[in-house]
């Protein structure tokens, strides 16, 4: 057990854990956000499976871009999943 | 009911992906005798003076591939354009410019972000990195300043025009091959030594054409998204 | 940087976390009822299918594909650059098909003021 195995175990059982938390929350924005931290521990993977190329491409894309747009898309549609609960400071509100 | 139904389907795919990915071991060499991987990596380094591999199969042994890939892109961004399309814009937008500090760092950031995304795609025979790469890293750097400053205008003529003229550059490149009496996407010209900056022959020069049309139409493409605002209603 | 000697443990990591990721974002793209969660599920799915791919084409102890000028003598063992080669085209593909699905959802936003697919109704638009 070297470091480096454990270090990708912990990133690994992170990534599912984002991938969860992205599938559960239900306001989109916390979910987006998730899915990028998703994406960030894949590049690192693909830099540790000697794919350099990949994980640039990775890193640029499925970090900033996908996110952005998604971020844009939920600026000018809506920000909760169900929409019948609004989240207003810690109370959640039925409509 | 409809959720025991998703959980029966997901194990059924789990069932299948774990009983087929169980018997390809990971890390084993899987390549004896004569394949695919040492043919490409004998050939990239013996035939086209290429470094990195991977540019030499995104470029020449699968280019047609990449020339589809980079119409799919520009037909994505078209079909953005016309589906957000609107007639005219009624009332004014409610957005603001962002605070000094944002605004002076973006001003900071824009010219080396722009010049890394060059280097990115020059250097994509030689190290990793190449067309696809230095284009998005170019189009990071616009979306920088389109988010910092909220009247940033980006001009749709001279996207339209870099991005035609380095799809040019790609097919003209690639028929000039078929003139020689060769094959599409032939590479012609000299390949120079290994390792050098001019090597490869075609290679750099194909890849320079996609690092600017990715750009352009990554660049559009967020333009776009980003002009799609919320309207006061007037 | 090599991976070490644990390689069934590393198998099954990395096997695991895509077949993982696979699932959740199936799970979400078929269950949930929001069009941006579809399609967040769905992305999910792109992110799984490509660590799969990558890690098929893993060699223990083999270098990353690029003949640089320090291994380029060496003649070293190298990974198989084929799929990282599909997996280049596969993320870019995948981001432009994301962005034109987004932009639909705007447009249908647009026209019902909703992205729940249960309260879409008619179909028109």
């Amino acid at each position: 057990m070297d470091i480096l195995t454990i270090s990708i175990i912990i990133m690994a059982i992170l990534q599912i854990g984002a991938a969860i938390y992205a599938v559960i929350q239900k306001d989109l924005l916390y979910a987006v956000i998730a899915t990028s931290v998703i994406s960030l521990i894949l590049s690192i993977f693909f830099y540790v499976l000697q794919a350099p190329d990949v994980a640039l491409t990775e890193a640029a894309i499925g970090v900033a871009l996908t996110t952005i747009v998604f971020v844009i898309t939920i600026r000018n549609t809506e920000r909760h999943e169900d929409k019948r609960h609004v989240k207003i400071g810690n109370k959640i509100i039925k409509k | 009911m409809k959720k025991v139904i998703v959980l029966i389907l997901l194990a059924v795919v789990a069932y299948y992906l774990v009983d087929v990915f169980s018997q390809i071991k990971f890390g084993e060499n899987r390549f004896q005798g004569e394949n695919v991987r040492d043919f490409y990596l004998d050939k990239s380094k013996n035939d086209l003076h290429v470094s990195n591999s991977v540019t030499s199969i995104v470029v020449n042994f699968r280019g047609f591939d990449t020339l589809g890939e980079v119409t799919v892109l520009f037909l994505a961004a078209t079909a953005l354009g016309s589906v957000l399309y609107r007639r005219k814009a009624h009332g004014e937008a409610v957005l603001f410019n962002a605070s000094t500090i944002v605004r002076s760092g973006a001003h900071l950031l824009f010219a080396p972000i722009l010049l890394l995304g060059a280097y990115v795609f020059i250097h994509g025979h030689l190290s990793p990195g190449g067309g696809f790469q230095g284009g998005t890293i170019i189009a990071t750097g616009f979306l920088l300043m389109l988010l910092a400053y909220h009247d940033y205008k980006v001009s749709h003529g001279v996207l339209t025009w870099v991005e035609s003229l380095a799809g040019l550059t790609f097919a003209s490149l690639g028929l000039t091959g078929l003139i020689l009496g060769k094959t599409f996407l032939e590479n012609f010209l000299p390949i120079g030594t290994i390792n050098d900056l001019f090597s490869g022959g075609i290679i750099p020069i194909i890849y320079i054409a996609v690092g600017f049309k990715v750009g352009a139409e990554l660049t559009g493409v967020l333009y776009t998204m980003l002009n799609e605002k919320e309207y006061k209603k007037s | 940087m090599s991976l070490g000697s644990n390689l069934d443990l590393l198998t099954v990591t990395f096997y695991g976390t895509a077949i993982a990721l696979i699932l959740i974002g199936l799970y979400a793209a078929l269950v949930k009822r929001s069009l941006i969660k579809i399609l967040i599920g769905l992305s999910i799915v792109d992110s799984g299918i490509n660590l799969l791919l990558v890690s098929i084409g893993y060699l223990k102890g083999g270098t990353a594909p690029i003949f640089s000028p320090a291994v380029i003598d060496k003649n070293p063992a190298m990974v198989d650059p084929v799929p990282q080669a599909l997996v280049l085209t596969a993320i870019v593909i995948g981001f432009a098909v994301t962005a034109v699905a987004l932009a639909l959802v705007i447009r249908l936003y647009r026209h019902h003021k909703t992205v729940n697919i249960d309260e879409i109704k008619n179909l028109k638009w």
